[in-house]
């Protein structure tokens, strides 16, 4: 939490309290699985996006649907940072904990630093929950907490209570109790309940009285704050200078699913998405099966494999197409993407990383897929690989990932994460005149049809409809000649052809641009990023430089092939370090390319980078250079 | 595919391709091409609406000697490739070409599903019960006991029925050809061009390579006559030049003698029938009972390129074609002002 001391204290609508101004908050709330926790925390949002404040959050939910009750396995949490000024990540530490039992407050303790504010439910506070993690059942009343403010809040106690002559049951009633603390939330922060009231009235149009419950409660919490005297001071968050425009709230998965939709119509083509639903990726796959209505198709496919073939299949046939998976699906896709590429057909696979390796970590992040991506295939079988930065660049980098594709004919591996696909934040929406252009020239012309003849620039094989007359050819995963196409098992051509299609991936770079630099083009330390922590990079590098260091910060979105100013990048600086959620994958392609000693900055834990440790790191090694810093 | 009036006259040099044929000498591939070739022109589709997708094996080589849209994919995928080509574009007719190995051991999740879903696919398997481009392992269609390569003491696998699978997936059309039987095998191909939905075709297919004579006693002269019957919807099982014929009691087959009971008594055969029957039927084999050749099931049902192509039809009409503009301004927004 950082305290804006410019402006005033105390506010007439403060009811009595004193105000106080702040630039970001971080609050998590946290619960069982079954409490809401997901829904109270992308209300919160919508809301505070809606009052103007920069944002950005992280679910972060057990891989088990239903852990048993109470236990620290079934722990769900929703933290979201917001603030008056850019906000990048959803914050290193909470500032609020809202913990709905005693697990919640168990797991999220430790993340904690001493002052932050805990509202916890009492009512969830007995002997044996308390038992079932370990807890003292005085944990509430001893000294355990004495380094926080904590409010203690009878959430279920009163939720009953605003219910008393609501015709539900009990146990309806008490699964509202999350909207207490949601309407507790919004009169410590100011926020308005409006939105939330409309959302309810929309979302249960069909059951007015599941509405009013809500909506009585929700009430009920924001009423609980003005009444009660433990809440001596409530906090105003002033909106974030944000550029003007028309805004709606995008996970990184949504935004994937939407950009290909638009890269679809930007093409004057329908789009087929073959996949299978895997952990984080199905959201995309939920997405693009509402959209029917633009010609959208996506098949269900029986496994992992079949999502891919069924893709290419239809890319075959002329149509944008695209697969969707994580990790071990992507390991399942490997010999099917090789296919693709002996076939030069347009396709982007998109990998949304978890922890691995096998089923690893299903609801966490990481960034331990990068060299799959670029080698999972057997032979030589070079790729475009480009990585999302930011849950709203889903949407581009869709947009660019059919771009290429199409224009160079060949798969391309379209890198997301776990954080940045279920992660939310506001997104500017594009005017469609401000969106790249896709133009997709199918071959019609009979005479001299060559399958294989590439283009002079791109090195691209035309493209083809099946239909089309007159120009029926076979392709397969054999070795190709170059133009006619035929299988060839001539040794000067097979190597002609390897060269051909790693020169073409190559050439992309000729039409990618530079990758964005936050900082001086030279200096002590570089930190070089790629995909999904663009944003903690991006906010250490701020604090190193305001601290006066000679620190930048290049994110790369295109990985493969890199852009133009990467080298000389790497060649500017004293240090360069990568930083990745890996044990060092970037590193380890920079090095081996440019001969750079690039340092890592590297950590695996499931759990997206901290602001704080990067920059406490980056500081050590600005001390003593040599030091890596794996964390 | 439902089959137009064509609008040029093909031929059957129109499906040939200029490459050259690559099988051994001898193999049952052969006379399969020859019949595609033959009934292809015949089917009153443009040549050009024709795509002909393969996997991995012998039978896999098959779409570089068709002169049509052709996809030579990876092993055991051929269906799932197919289906999506058939889903983007419902118009084409497309055959899928598989064998024991690529269809039933390595594709076998792929096939189940297609036929599940009777996605508007040919999907026709060539059954040589042998690995024959690895050069003579067993399959899993090889009988129970086969001394290969790799299983010189003797096979311990049980081997699969394709039609039994084809049955338990819920395959819509279900037919058995054989190399040798040529017009039998056209006509089965031209059946199955017509059927909307999955058509899954089992050609038995001889090997001289590595499995020689496999089937023989169902297509040579000598053998064939007591070992084949030729079902045809509507008509009685007779086999052995109508001498025999087979009565199915609570779906168990007897062979009888004809003359002895009478024709009235031998059970006609129905492509619609009970699925109990085309299972038995289907199973059939020798020593005690003949191996039903023909179409021996047959039943309507919608087909999943065409449901999902409806869905997005109606969506269309209901809501109108949606547009970029339409996309972007979709979803819960807010205005920030300047
Ligand atoms: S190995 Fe057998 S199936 Fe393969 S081409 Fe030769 S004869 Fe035909």
């Amino acid at each position: 939490m950082s305290t804006d001391t410019s402006s005033p204290m105390g506010d007439p609508e403060s009811n009595g309290r004193s105000v106080e101004s702040l630039e970001t908050v971080a609050i998590r709330f946290a619960g069982d699985s079954g409490d809401g926790m997901q829904l109270t925390g992308t209300q919160f949002t919508s809301t505070t996006a809606i009052v103007g404040n920069d944002l950005a959050t992280f679910p972060d939910y057990p891989a088990e649907i239903r852990a048993p009750a109470g236990t620290v396995a079934g722990v769900s949490g929703f933290q979201i940072q917001f603030g008056s000024l850019d906000i990048h990540t959803p914050g290193d530490r909470p500032d609020v904990l809202v913990a709905m039992n005693p697990a919640a407050l168990k797991v999220n303790l430790p993340t904690l630093e001493p002052g932050a504010m805990i509202f916890v439910n009492t009512d969830a506070f007995d002997a044996r929950s308390c038992e079932k993690v370990d807890m003292p059942e005085t944990v509430l009343e001893d000294d355990t907490l004495h380094a926080f403010r904590v409010f203690k809040v009878p959430f279920t106690t009163l939720t009953r209570g605003a219910l008393e002559e609501s015709a539900l049951t009990t146990r309806e009633k008490d699964r509202c109790k999350n909207f207490l603390a949601l309407g507790l939330m919004y009169f410590v922060f100011g926020r308005p309940l409006e939105h939330t009231e409309k959302w309810l009235d929309q979302k249960f149009a069909k059951k007015p009285d599941m509405a009013d419950a809500n909506k009585r409660v929700l009430r009920a919490g924001f009423n609980y704050g003005v009444t009660t005297e433990t809440i001596a001071t409530t906090y105003k968050v002033a909106p974030a200078p944000i550029k003007p425009g028309t805004y709606r709230q995008v996970t990184g998965n949504t935004a994937t699913a939407i950009g290909f939709v638009a890269a679809a119509k930007l093409a004057d083509n329908d789009l087929f998405l073959g996949s299978y639903p895997i952990t984080p990726a199905s959201d995309i796959l939920h997405e693009l099966s509402k959209y029917k209505h633009f010609g959208v198709r996506t098949f269900q496919a029986e496994d992992e494999i079949a999502g891919i073939a069924s893709a290419i299949g239809a890319a075959f046939g002329g149509s944008i197409s695209i697969t969707t998976t994580s990790g071990p699906g992507l390991a399942l896709k490997g010999e099917a993407i090789g296919l693709a590429i002996m076939t030069e057909l347009p396709l982007v696979i998109v990998n949304v990383q978890r922890g691995g390796p096998s089923t690893g970590l299903p609801t966490k992040t990481e960034q331990s897929d990068l060299l799959q991506a670029m080698y999972g295939r057997n032979g030589e079988a070079p790729m475009p690989v480009v990585a999302a930065a930011t849950p709203a660049d889903c949407f581009d980098t869709a947009i660019e990932c059919v771009r290429l594709a199409t224009k160079y004919m060949t798969p391309v591996m379209m890198l997301t994460d776990g954080y940045i696909a279920n992660g939310a934040e506001p997104w500017r929406v594009p005017d469609v005149e401000e969106l790249p252009k896709i133009p997709v020239q199918f071959r019609t012309e009979v005479e001299d049809f060559k399958p294989y003849e590439r283009d002079v620039v791109t090195l691209a094989r035309p493209w083809v409809k099946v239909g089309t007359p007159g120009l029926e050819h076979r392709i397969g995963g054999l070795e190709k000649a170059e133009g006619s196409g035929n299988v060839s098992y001539d040794p000067g051509n097979h190597e002609h052809m390897i060269r051909r299609r790693a020169e073409k991936v190559d050439r992309i770079a000729n039409d990618i641009p530079d990758a964005e630099v936050i900082g001086d083009t030279q200096g002590d330390l570089l930190i070089v990023g790629w995909g999904g922590t663009y944003g903690a990079l991006r906010a250490a590098t701020t604090v190193l430089r305001k601290r006066g260091h000679k620190v930048s910060h290049m994110h790369l979105r295109h990985v493969h092939p890199m852009p133009k100013n990467v080298e000389p990048m790497l060649r500017s600086f004293g240090t360069v370090v990568a930083a990745e959620l890996n044990l060092g994958q970037l590193r380890h392609i920079l090095r081996e390319r440019f001969l750079v000693d690039v340092k890592g900055l590297n950590k695996v834990q499931g759990q997206p980078f901290m602001v704080s440790e990067i920059v406490s790191k980056i500081e050590a090694l600005l001390g003593s250079p040599s030091q890596e810093a794996v964390l | 595919m439902s089959v137009a009036t064509p609008l040029v006259k093909l031929s059957r040099n129109d499906f040939k391709t200029e490459q050259e044929v690559r099988w051994c000498p001898g193999c049952g591939d052969y006379a399969i091409l020859a019949q595609f070739q033959k009934v292809f022109p015949t089917l009153g589709i443009p040549r050009e609406q024709f795509a002909v997708i393969s996997g991995i094996g012998c039978s896999s080589r098959f779409p570089y000697y068709m002169n049509t849209y052709g996809f030579h994919t990876i092993h055991g995928r051929a269906p799932a490739v197919a289906t999506g080509l058939k889903i983007m574009n419902p118009e084409l007719s497309v055959w899928v070409i598989t064998g024991d190995g690529d269809g039933l051991s390595i594709g076998g999740n792929h096939l189940i599903h297609a036929m599940r879903r009777n996605i508007d696919l040919n999907i026709v398997l060539f059954n040589n019960q042998i690995y024959g481009l690895t050069k003579g392992q067993y399959s899993p269609t090889s009988e129970f006991g086969k001394r290969t390569k790799s299983t010189p003491y003797g096979s311990v696998d049980t081997p699969f029925m394709p039609l039994s699978v084809a049955l338990g997936a819920e395959a819509s059309f279900i037919a058995r050809a054989a190399d040798r039987e040529q017009k039998l095998l056209g006509d089965i191909l031209t059946e199955a061009a017509k059927h909307k939905g999955t058509s899954f075709v089992e050609i038995y297919q001889n090997c001289p390579i590595f499995n020689d004579g496999a089937f023989f006693n169902i297509t040579e002269k000598g053998t064939k006559d007591d070992n084949q019957l030729v079902v045809e919807h509507g008509k009685p099982l007779v086999f052995n030049k109508g001498k025999q014929g087979v009565i199915f009691d609570c779906y168990n087959p007897r062979v009888v003698n004809v003359d002895e009971v009478g024709l009235e008594a031998i059970t006609i055969h129905r492509e619609d029938g009970p699925l109990g029957y085309h299972l038995a039927l289907a199973r059939m084999h020798g020593p005690e009972l003949p191996t039903a050749l023909g179409v021996i099931r047959r039943v309507e049902r919608p087909s999943y390129d065409e449901l999902v192509n409806a869905q997005v039809e109606t969506e269309i009409d209901k809501k109108g074609r949606g547009d970029l503009r339409e996309l972007l301004q979709s979803g819960h927004r807010w205005t920030v002002e300047g």
